[in-house]
């Protein structure tokens, strides 16, 4: 590896980091760090605390203690260049906002509070629609969309904002294949270009093919490294717990695959 | 006749700002607030009042804004900090702000030029007769009732507020964590968007009162998110229902000689009807098409 192009601070350092919920801890003292131009997951089981990690690294929920540097800055110098997907769940669906307008908003972090956005902002949001496949909706009202592609406006929304990082809460959940293949084909994209992707990740199936880290979480830090290394049996069963839970999981996943594979001979 | 004019431009006014800001609040999901904060400026009006004997628009204004604050603020800390849910919490702060200004106005009745019957419910049929005069009492010109004026400033700063930072407002009302996440300071807008809730329930306090004011945020907002597409879409649609019960509320007013805001009121509880009924037909239309067109499409 070329050591010149490695910038000699990592995309998110974070440190002692614990968080809790109405007085119930939810992480403890989380330290790591990530490399740059990588896809990461994020896995762990229900309620391990891993959309609360992403939240505390965005200080969209407070940190009880603990430090997160992004390329070695507190978030406030780095907000614009950190682009965040939420959860679907999170949305209200039925606001009245049509496709373009919810993409535009990525560009409001450069824009001041009176400014409406530019012709190279609309520009650059029709280019994020086209990348996604989602161009011909743009004049649709977001509850008019299928779950696939809303989740596809929400990626064009923090594409449009032309970050180097990307924090996505779950963003294949109960997506079409389509969705599926085209965020694989964003991140692919988004690698070439050098930026890295953190993602909160179900699916432990597809791990490995869609992703070059994994961050292993259940309240504590279990493990993180590149997958080869780090996906091992042991660190699977430290982080889902009994085995159980984890043939649970994994039969779900196979059960799942299978079901969509079926779904493809229709 | 001129009297009619200027009943019919201050209600417009009142209606229009009323439902602007009323659809940035159906969209936060904060109707309850603002139902909370129409009636708690009653105590910024009476303190405002008690404290320079003016009732000039700036004192009036500030008294309220600042109340109308101090509501958002108490309520939103009393949820945080007291454990209470947030409604109750609501609840809690402005009944009891609510109180308190109902019970100086009995206190100071003589000197307060308020009365309780007029706050609850506003009398717009009284507005011609409070009018500003320019000069002197006697020789000076009549500018027109004192709530028109009023309710015009407030229009008019509520209408900027929405054109200037449209971009801002609905970011923050659509998403308030993808806000957060873009750098922008939510909570500064959130109590900008109260200052505006403030200032359109005071200056409609004559015309319609604390408790039908509620129904002018509300009602046409909420009908207008039954259809609209987008917000600007919303604004306007609420904008054009707000106008509407303005029209058919005089008309019904008229002709049951009954009190005009309360009309104005019920007539916007009508359009809303209308359009939830003329809605539901559409979509058993809808339903009842497909169904059709199904078995054929499907061979």
């Amino acid at each position: 590896m070329n050591s010149s192009l490695v910038s000699a601070q990592p995309p998110i350092r974070v440190t002692n980091l614990s968080m809790r919920y109405h007085y119930k801890p939810v992480l403890t003292d989380v330290s790591f760090e990530i490399p740059e131009g990588k896809t990461i997951a994020i896995i762990g089981p229900n309620g391990a605390g891993k959309s609360t990690l992403l939240k505390g690294m965005m200080e969209l929920e407070p940190l009880i203690e603990g430090q997160v540097e992004f390329f070695g800055q507190p978030l406030a110098n780095k907000r614009l260049t950190t682009a965040y997907v939420p959860q679907r769940e999170e949305i209200d669906w039925d606001f009245p906002i049509d496709v373009m307008d919810v993409v535009l908003m990525g560009r409001h972090g450069q824009l001041k509070f009176w400014q409406r956005p530019s012709a190279q902002d609309k520009q650059i949001a029709e280019q994020a629609l086209k990348d996604l496949k989602m161009w011909e909706f743009r004049d649709r009202q977001i509850s008019q969309l299928s779950g696939g592609q809303q989740q596809r406006v929400f990626l064009a929304r923090a594409l449009a904002q032309q970050a180097n990082l990307y924090l996505m809460d779950e963003p294949f959940a109960g997506v079409d294949m389509a969705t599926e293949k085209a965020i694989i084909g964003l991140f692919h994209t988004l690698k070439a270009q050098g930026k890295t992707i953190v993602c909160v990740h179900h699916d432990l199936n597809t791990v490995d093919t869609y992703f070059d880290w994994v961050l292993m979480i259940n309240a504590r830090l279990v493990a993180a490294g590149p997958v080869e290394t780090t996906l091992t049996p042991e660190n699977l069963q430290k982080t889902f717990g009994s085995r159980l839970s984890l043939l649970n999981d994994l039969t779900e996943t196979m059960y799942r695959t299978r079901l969509n594979q079926a779904h493809d001979h229709d | 006749m001129i009297s009619d004019l200027w009943i019919l431009a201050t209600a417009s006014l009142v209606a229009v700002a009323c439902s602007m800001v009323g659809s940035f609040l159906i969209l936060r999901r904060q109707s309850l607030l603002g139902d909370a904060i129409s009636h708690s400026v009653l105590l910024g009006i009476v303190l405002a009042f008690l404290a320079t004997d003016s009732r000039s628009l700036p004192v009036m204004l500030s008294g309220a804004v600042l109340i109308g604050l101090t509501t958002a603020w108490l309520s939103d800390q009393l949820h945080k900090t007291g454990q209470l849910q947030s409604d109750a919490s609501i609840g809690i702060v402005f009944t009891l702000f609510f109180a308190v200004g109902v019970i100086l106005i009995s206190l100071y009745a003589g000197d307060i030029d308020l009365d309780q019957e007029c706050v609850l419910y506003g009398e717009i049929a009284f507005v011609p007769f409070d009018t500003v005069i320019w000069g002197d009492l006697k020789t000076g010109i009549d500018l027109g009732p004192r709530a028109f004026w009023m309710i015009l400033i407030v229009f008019a700063a509520v209408l900027a507020s929405v054109v200037v930072f449209y971009q801002r407002l609905q970011t923050v009302t659509f998403h308030p964590t993808l806000a957060v996440s873009l750098g922008i300071n939510v909570v500064f807008w959130h109590y900008f968007m109260m200052t505006l809730v403030s200032m359109t329930t005071v200056a409609s306090f004559d015309a319609v009162g604390a408790i039908l004011v509620v129904a002018l945020l509300v009602i046409p907002a909420s009908t207008a998110y039954l259809l609209a597409k987008s917000l600007k879409q919303m604004l306007w649609m609420a904008a054009g229902f707000a106008e509407l019960a303005v029209l058919i509320g005089y008309a019904l007013a008229f002709w049951l000689d009954s009190s005009i805001s309360a009309s104005i009121a019920v007539s916007a509880g009508i359009v809303l009807l209308a359009v939830v009924v003329q809605q539901q037909f559409y979509q058993r239309r809808l339903r009842t098409q497909t169904a059709i067109q199904s078995p054929l499409s499907a061979n």
